[in-house]
């Protein structure tokens, strides 16, 4: 298979599933802020759905993911349960990590969700420590780290590229480049012409990718796990894509370049998406339909499982701090 | 044959701490050592601490690093959370600062912001200490940071059986230790540990009895500390001092039993004195032991001040034996 081949109707639709869902969730979350029903930090990732939806066609729940504070797309590609997902970022007990990680720092080891940081730049080094282990054990799985394009200017991802290529680690940096390190653009921040370039500087393929084209972020992804898989090392991928709303979802935006957003959203991509598996006959209106009445329903019902589960016990504060000392 | 014929030959500080790695890898597949310059092709570390490992055990497991802190602490927490027990090699103590985010923010935190789901079962092994000339950036004593920090654990040994069981149970602890070595006194001698020895984590040692004055020490101060007992007793003071050997958690029991006993506390160590460990230690026997305390409680320490180059500034920077006296003879007055 090479870039440029049309992906099968199976592929085209699961990458459509996850992409539906994530679009969905995210509206959602910004209603239940909005009408007060929770009270969160929210780091939108409204417009970058394709990601992580091309990206986890490729990976297996044995396959590792570190992501960050702007991740909840990346999670829900990689399989989060929903009802745990809600029930965390609502800070109550049937929450994936009890309540006390919150929607930063959600953790699911059972589909390969390692680490949620909220510090830029640190996803990094951690999924080299997943992938490393991975060698070791000659398990063939590999690790993911993702990130946005404010994190390549961080000292952590140049140590973690660096030390990636030299031990031929079964690592994939992907980068999420939306145009903006929280408020600052890419331009006044960041020296490279583009990201991807930062690879070659590591001896590593530095891809550059419509991230919001489903076919071509599969098939770098694909190329990048194979790679990984075959003990090839590691990759990075620049997967372009924009940021709908602002650094974190109730700041004014101000700082974003309005003709440049309303014609991102004016392309967005999963109704892009949608429309060309309908036109390309992968599916019909009512088969999409079917698909988006799902998630829509999954989302009720994680939503009001959440609200409905109980806080945590107070005792909860000093547990998991340590395990039993040796 | 004598009885101390039957007896081990004394090993240095550093041979107990090669020692218990070698045998903690033999028991344990899982146990991985990582860093820079520690495997045998650089020399097994800028002093050798790792030595004779990476040759016996492989290049896979024992693998010298870029000098890329940030990335070392990384590799071990991934590592760790996918079933491996690394050990990371943070050079010197003050190159922590540059992995402080991996340590702090992701290493210490990450069973609690799991739920318990995931740990990090990592040493890591730094080493520090003045009186080797390297002024201000090389030899800085910052446990205090660490033992604030929840999550973390932090152990300083002063002998080689102590860094020998120590390590044993660092390796075999579920979440990150910081274990301090002390620079200048890796080549102090001492029994040997018997091969498998744990000191278990979070308990001191009473190191020597007395009766007027409890000292609590740890690493190398309290080799001062114990070199200070001659002045002490020639001047009728009976001091019993206390090897926290863990300065977090830290065993509130044995001191404050030695504390009840004596009346009298000094705490010593070489890190600076104001915000150190010394001063949680003095406000938690001053809290419980108020009406038995004979003296103030007493700190000595480091000034508020960097490390110094020229060798007179450094010798007077951190506490050693004629001052511990000179202190501890001065609370019995």
């Amino acid at each position: 298979m090479t870039g440029n081949d049309v992906l099968g109707a199976e592929i085209q639709l699961d990458i459509y599933r996850r992409a539906a869902l994530l679009k969905a969730n995210d509206e959602r979350s910004r209603k239940v802020i909005t009408t007060g029903r929770l009270v969160m930090p929210y780091y939108s990732y409204r417009g970058q759905e394709i990601i992580p939806s091309a990206l986890c066609a490729n990976l297996t729940d044995d396959d590792y993911l570190v992501t960050i504070y702007r991740g909840i797309h990346d999670m829900l590609a990689k399989g989060m349960p929903l009802k745990k997902l809600w029930a965390e970022i609502a800070g109550r007990v049937d929450g994936t990590c009890k309540g006390k990680g919150g929607p930063m720092h959600l953790t699911y080891p059972a589909r390969g969700i390692m680490v949620t940081t909220g510090i830029v730049g640190s996803s990094m080094p951690i999924a080299n420590g997943l992938a490393w282990g991975a060698q070791m054990a000659e398990n063939s799985r590999v690790a993911v780290a993702t990130f946005g394009d404010g994190a390549s200017n961080i000292g952590a991802f140049h140590e973690s590229l660096n030390l990636a290529a030299v031990w031929k680690l079964p690592v994939i940096f992907v980068c999420q480049n939306n145009h903006y390190a929280e408020h600052t653009t890419y331009e006044k921040a960041t020296a490279a012409r583009q990201i991807s370039d930062r690879g070659h500087g590591y001896q590593m393929p530095g891809v550059r990718v419509d991230g919001n084209d489903p076919t071509a972020m599969y098939h770098a992804a694909r190329e990048a796990v194979e790679r990984a898989r075959a003990g090839e090392g590691p990759t990075l991928i620049e997967a372009m894509t924009f940021r709908f709303h602002g650094h974190v979802f109730g700041d004014a935006d101000g700082y974003m370049d309005k003709a440049q957003k309303a014609e991102a959203i004016a392309n967005d991509p999963v109704p892009r998406f949608r429309q060309k598996l309908i036109e390309d006959g992968i599916a019909s209106e009512d088969e999409l339909a079917a698909i988006e009445a799902d998630v829509a329903r999954q989302i009720d019902e994680a939503v009001d499982f959440a609200l409905a589960s109980a806080f945590p016990e107070i005792s909860e504060l000093t547990t998991d701090v340590y395990g039993a000392m040796a | 044959m004598s009885d101390t014929d039957t007896k081990a030959k004394p090993v240095m500080i550093m041979q107990a701490i090669n020692a218990a790695m070698a045998d903690a890898m033999t028991d344990d597949d899982a146990v991985v050592v990582l860093g820079e310059d520690v495997a045998d092709p650089e020399e097994g570390g800028v002093v050798g601490v790792t030595k004779g490992l990476s040759s016996r055990f492989g290049e896979k497991r024992v693998r010298s690093t870029p000098i890329s802190e940030q990335a070392i602490i990384g590799a071990a927490i991934g590592a760790s959370l996918v079933g491996f027990k690394p050990i990371a090699e943070i050079m010197l103590m003050n190159f922590t600062t540059v992995a402080m985010d991996m340590i702090v923010n992701h290493a210490a935190k990450l069973r609690f912001m799991s739920g318990g789901q995931t740990h990090v079962p990592i040493v890591i092994r730094t080493m520090t200490g003045t009186g080797m000339s390297s002024g201000g950036q090389h030899c800085d004593f910052l446990e205090s940071w660490f033992a604030h920090t929840a999550g973390m654990k932090v152990v300083a040994p002063s002998n080689p059986a102590d860094a020998y069981g120590l390590m044993r149970s660092a390796i075999d602890d579920p979440d990150p230790v910081l274990f301090i070595e002390n620079l200048p006194i890796y080549w102090q001698k001492g029994e040997a540990p018997e091969p498998g020895h744990r000191v278990p984590l979070g308990k001191a040692h009473v190191a020597k009895q007395g009766s007027d004055v409890t000292i609590v020490s740890y690493s190398g101060t309290l080799l001062q500390a114990l070199a200070a007992v001659e002045a002490m007793d020639a001047a009728g003071v009976s001091a019993e001092i206390v090897d926290l050997r863990t300065i977090s958690p830290w065993d509130e029991e044995t001191v404050l039993a030695s504390v009840r006993k004596t009346g009298r506390l000094l705490i010593a160590h070489e890190a600076v004195t104001k915000h150190g460990v010394g001063a949680e230690i003095a406000a938690t026997v001053s809290s419980e032991l108020f009406r038995e305390l004979k003296a103030p409680v007493s700190r000595l320490g480091a000034p508020y001040a960097p490390v110094p180059f020229s060798k007179p500034l450094e010798d007077a920077y951190a506490p050693k034996a004629a001052g511990i006296a000179e202190a501890a003879i001065s609370l019995c007055k």
